[in-house]
């Protein structure tokens, strides 16, 4: 559906985006995930045509971004971030000017509209000016706005940043049902969401593609470091990081900080692929310690995105 | 074409929206009413030739507040970006707003029209003189309002935008009355840019077609200027 090959794109001298390749299928929901700044927006913004990318080639279906970015345009429903609507107008009238310019007209503007007005629960607000709108609704109107001709490809940066929690769970709902026929493409920082809602996802990190896959793909790890955490009782942290050193697959032991008296936690990384748990407990038993905890950290989308995008 | 007329369309009606448009209306009518008629028995003819004559330095001024929102406000808003992503091209934006401005003076324009009606009761008005001075008004402002949309196309804030263009406009309207200070080699030259003396033959009622020729022209390359400058970001 979407085929992007070495996209690049400079600010004078800086490089917001670098050679990004990616490849979309139709009816998939991807999410691009990456830290303030990483190129998301511009990704996103180079995507709808609304940049000029400086190298590199975009193209929609068949179409070229350079030869005809008018039918990528139809082809595509965007919401930038924080819907920036014209404010002094009311909702009905916005969404029928947008509908008209998207080439809808009559009995089939009209159902439109209220079709996305059940869709978007836009129906008590129709006839409010948008500048009265609150972030929430505004970012409802703006979704009602990108979904009007129902396009094959819907784009939304950010599209439940500044929501109260029952607005996400709604606009998150919308965005999966739309899912399931078409093509949404999505950037967000936050995890949550991306794990919640994407089917694959894509961790952009200034301006690079680091990581690319399903969220099970990218949770399976592919190797790296493993975290097991370790309490014991009756014994201070340098003997007890001397005797777990020697356990096979601890490759490293670092104390950490506890809030408890004559407690001590360890945190161990590991680098077998096997589970070392039953190798510690063993060399724990043989001595005269008490354990009171033994823990592995699951290494979650955030860990992963903490890792990969993390300073050096 | 059809997206243009859409664009016309909103940006037309959203002048209505917002106070400024009555209130530069007003305050159009005022200036130029008094203006013309202050003098107007004092010289005791039927035409309206002091009024289009006070055209091209009070349009300086009118036409950049006309068109300063055009793109000031959406680029610092930022339905710039949705407008972009729209399937329209940069040529139906430009002359759907360009229109709009246009059609917003012509507004501003049309209650003048009492002024010939009414002089047309106490004396013998030439109509085909007042109507080729109301077309050449209506391009003076399209060629303002070219100059106007590209300033606006330079800036989100719409302040500088106006003033931007109340400048060129108004160098444009004066620059005649000062060839005083220039080389005589270059006189011809400063007076075939100035939109004043182009316009005193119109509001004569000499139609040339040097003269619509001029202000189609200067329209034309504030459009052009605009596209560019669009392109640009």
């Amino acid at each position: 559906m979407i085929h992007v090959e070495g996209l690049t794109k400079y600010y004078d001298n800086f490089c917001a985006v670098d050679h990004i390749d990616l490849d979309v299928k139709g009816g998939e929901i991807v999410g691009l995930l990456g830290p303030n700044g990483a190129g998301k927006t511009t990704t996103l913004r180079m995507l709808t045509g609304y940049f000029q990318p400086t190298s590199g080639d975009i193209q929609v279906k068949t179409h070229s971004i350079y030869e005809d970015p008018l039918a990528i345009k139809r082809l595509i429903g965007y919401l930038p971030e924080s819907a920036p609507l014209y404010k002094s107008m009311i909702v009905y009238d916005y969404l029928e000017h947008i509908a008209r310019i998207r080439g809808l007209a009559g009995e089939t503007k009209q159902k439109r509209i209220a079709q996305l007005a059940d869709m978007c629960a836009l129906r008590g607000i129709m006839h409010k000016t948008i500048d009265t709108l609150s972030k929430g609704l505004k970012q409802r109107v703006g979704l009602a706005h990108a979904m009007m001709s129902d396009p094959e490809i819907l784009i939304l940066d950010e599209p439940t940043s500044g929501l109260d929690p029952n607005q996400i769970v709604e606009i998150r709902e919308i965005i999966r049902k739309i899912g399931r026929e078409k093509t949404v493409i999505l950037s967000t920082h936050i995890l949550s969401e991306a794990e919640a809602t994407c089917d694959r996802i894509v961790i952009i990190n200034k301006g690079r593609i680091i990581a690319d896959g399903s969220t099970q793909e990218l949770t399976a790890g592919k190797g790296g470091d493993r975290h097991i955490q370790i309490g014991l009782m009756g014994v201070t942290a340098e003997e007890a990081a001397d005797r777990l050193k020697a356990v096979p697959g601890i490759a490293e032991v670092v104390p950490m900080a506890c809030d408890e008296a004559d407690t001590i936690r360890l945190n161990m990384v590991c680098r077998s692929e096997s589970d070392v748990r039953p190798d510690l407990y063993a060399a724990v038993k043989a001595t005269e310690w008490v354990l009171v905890e033994l823990g592995r950290e699951a290494k979650n989308l955030e860990t992963i995105f903490r890792e990969l995008t993390r300073e050096n | 074409m059809r997206q243009a007329l859409l664009i016309f369309n909103k940006e037309f009606k959203d002048y209505f929206i917002s106070p400024i448009a009555y209130i530069v209306i007003a305050v159009f009518l005022i200036v130029t009413g008094w203006l013309f008629f202050s003098t107007f028995f004092i010289f005791d003819q039927a035409d309206m030739r002091r009024f289009f004559n006070l055209l091209p330095f009070v349009f300086a001024l009118v036409v950049p507040i006309i068109t300063m929102r055009l793109f000031s406000e959406e680029i610092n808003v930022g339905s710039y970006e949705l407008l972009l992503t729209l399937p329209v091209t940069f040529r139906d934006i430009i002359i759907g707003k360009f229109l709009a401005a246009v059609a917003f003076a012509a507004a501003m324009l049309l209650p003048t029209l009492s002024y010939p009606i009414f002089i047309s009761t106490i004396g013998d008005l030439d109509w085909g003189t007042t109507l080729g001075g109301y077309i050449g008004a209506i391009l003076l402002a399209g060629s303002y309002a070219g100059i106007g949309l590209f300033a606006s196309s330079l800036t989100r804030n719409q302040i500088i935008a106006c003033i931007v263009a109340m400048v060129i406009c108004v160098t444009l309207a004066i620059v005649d009355q000062m060839l005083f200070f220039f080389p005589q080699s270059i006189v011809d030259v400063i007076t075939f840019i100035s939109s004043n003396a182009h316009f005193s033959n119109i509001a004569k009622g000499i139609v040339d077609s040097r003269d619509l020729l001029y202000f189609v022209s200067v329209a034309f390359l504030g459009l052009y200027a605009t596209h560019l400058s669009m392109e640009e970001k």
